[in-house]
């Protein structure tokens, strides 16, 4: 089993608080493994160690076995690390074909191109295209982002985030806010990832979890609890009692 | 395939040249020919027209605010004052391009600086810049001839060919084409990948990083870009007026920037241009009323502007032509300022 993305001894503090304690987290090519954990667990924090827009105090990143702890934030797009957004984090004045389009581009290192205008590759089009008809978008591929549905900004969402073609991807709470009409059409998305990428899932959403989710790991107060299948998880006592206990008034 | 054709149709849409543009070029150079009286303020607003362009450049595209963009105008106004006075390079065009290389420079140079940090940060490196330089070209007055400036500039013919004249008709047609052709060089920039990286890390820099792009190495790429054609702006001024003093680096001349900016609006290029014509027209009208008090009358439009908006502004203009088409084509009809046109 090769390993997509490990975390070894990870930690992380904010002054004297201790937010990533001795974290070691093994994530198995072309797993969808979830990481689970109560509110103020630390899940956002690791998540953006992962992705470099914090730097660890200790430990080390490895992706696909290469150290990428000191890696800037493009740069482990550009080997194949990418993110969606628990927020939306979208560009609201620009359309969603020129959202995609500046991923393709940048991922086959077309972004900086001064001298020539947009659209005017067809491997960069071609890509667009596909990827738009894919999540749904191409129907709304003009309108400004800003006046989408919410659904609809959440699927470009994953679609950027897809765009950069990654072999790991980071899904951060994909179907936070979104409305029960238009969570069908994220939750179809999400199953249909390719197999070959390799998904850490972050979430609160236990129905989620539990329908995508072939590993569970259980961060609690920035440690790792526990770690399995999902029905060896949810018979966990300890998990029962610091986790799942508490999203049973939810 | 009709999905690909449609993407990149729309891809290049928004940069396909609009009517409006062509009418716009061909008044500007409708005026040239047609107001022989009024060629010396009309290559004061080229310039002015061209450096603003520089501001836009970063300011509306990339997001970096400034201060103290006349550094880079000092530099390109001092370099080509230099180069033509001690004869290194005689010929203007060249002189011109290598004044502008060396605001480049500077710019690449600070560019590291002004990368780091929010707003305010920025606001105060560039301005320190500028006082910096500034500071500077009065010590080194050997160099620069001090507060006298550079005394004794001759221009020689552009190419060998056109010499200067004393009404500045070469002046202004020389500034023209150099602006149309930078101006050309912008727009294909903004409309490129490149151009919509900016755009994208002005909007959220943070995801802009995740999606792949090298946020730092795009803004200075940006930056040096338009410290060049500040360079060239100031270049200009020296060859089109023979002069070259400390006021290059003026704080004055870089808040007046903003002022164009902030009355044409940012992020369309265009607004550089209309500022600029718009603030020459103001500071005319109102210096004839009140020789002293313009700059109150200055102030007041530009409160009026902010408070009031700029895109009210645009309908209050629209709204007789829009009134008139109604009448005759219907409701659909309306004109609206285009998409990419909208501040």
């Amino acid at each position: 089993m090769t390993i997509a993305l490990e975390t070894r001894g990870l930690e992380k503090s904010f002054g004297g608080l201790r937010v990533t304690r001795d974290l070691s987290l093994k994530v198995v090519q072309g797993a969808r493994h979830a990481l689970i954990g109560p509110n103020g667990a630390g899940k956002t924090t690791v998540i953006n160690q992962l992705t470099g827009v914090l730097t660890p105090n200790g430990g080390r990143i490895l992706l696909e076995g290469y150290d990428i702890t000191g890696l800037s934030v493009h740069k482990r797009v550009l080997r194949g690390l990418s993110r969606t957004f628990q927020i939306n984090q979208l560009y609201a004045d620009l359309t969603p074909l020129e959202t995609i389009g500046l991923a393709v581009s940048e991922r086959m290192g077309r972004g900086g191109d001064w001298w020539r205008r947009m659209g005017t590759r067809n491997d960069v089009n071609a890509e667009i295209s596909e990827i738009l008809s894919r999540f749904h978008l191409l129907d709304v591929m003009t309108e400004l982002t800003s006046t989408l549905p919410y659904g609809k900004q959440r699927l470009l969402e994953i679609a950027v985030a897809i765009a950069a073609r990654p072999r790991v991807l980071l899904l951060d709470e994909p179907a936070a806010g979104v409305p029960e009409s238009e969570r069908h059409d994220i939750l179809a998305a999400v199953a249909a990832l390719p197999r070959e990428v390799t998904v850490l899932l972050i979430e609160h959403d236990m129905d989620l979890v539990f329908s995508f989710a072939d590993r569970i790991s259980v961060l609690v107060n920035g440690g790792l609890l526990t770690e399995g299948a999902p029905d060896e998880v949810a018979r966990d006592p300890q998990v029962r009692a610091v986790y799942l206990g508490e999203t049973t008034d939810v | 395939m009709t999905a690909l054709s449609d993407v990149s149709t729309h891809a290049m849409a928004s940069a396909r040249w609009r009517i409006s543009e062509v009418a716009f070029w061909v008044l500007a150079l409708a005026c040239a020919f047609l107001f022989p009286s009024r060629y010396l303020i009309m290559t004061d607003i080229v310039r002015l027209g061209l450096f603003a362009v520089s501001l836009d450049l970063i300011l509306g595209y990339a997001g970096i605010v400034s201060l103290g963009h006349a550094a880079f105008f000092g530099v390109g106004a001092y370099s080509a004052g230099l180069l033509a006075l001690h004869g290194i390079i005689n010929e203007p065009v060249i002189a011109l391009v290598v004044a502008g290389l060396v605001a480049a420079v500077l710019g690449f140079l600070t560019s590291f600086l002004v990368i780091r940090g929010v707003d305010l940060t920025r606001l105060m490196v560039t301005l320190g810049i500028a006082l910096l330089l500034e500071a500077l070209a009065e010590r080194f007055s050997d160099i620069t001839g001090g507060t006298d400036g550079l005394q004794g500039i001759e221009m020689q013919p552009i190419l060998g060919r056109f010499a200067f004249d004393m009404f500045g008709k070469t002046g202004l047609f020389y500034s023209l084409i150099v602006l149309f052709i930078l101006f050309l060089l912008a727009r294909r920039v903004v409309h490129s990948p490149f151009g919509l990286s900016l755009r994208a890390i002005r909007n959220n820099p943070l995801r802009a990083a995740a999606i792949g792009i090298p946020v730092n190495r795009r803004l200075i790429a940006v930056y040096t870009l338009a410290a060049f054609y500040a360079g060239i702006a100031g270049a200009l001024f020296t060859q089109t007026t023979a002069l070259a003093s400390l006021d290059v680096f003026s704080f004055e001349r870089s808040a007046d920037l903003m002022l164009v900016l902030v009355i044409g609006g940012t992020g369309y290029l265009y607004g550089g241009l209309i500022g600029a014509v718009v603030f020459k027209m103001l500071q005319e009208l109102f210096q004839s009323i009140t020789p002293q008090y313009w700059l109150f009358w200055i102030g007041l439009v530009l409160v009026m502007i902010v408070m009031v908006g700029r895109a009210r502004i645009h309908r209050w203009v629209l709204f007789v032509p829009n009134l008139i088409i109604r009448q005759c084509a219907g409701r659909k009809a309306a004109v609206t300022v285009p998409e990419g046109d909208a501040p």
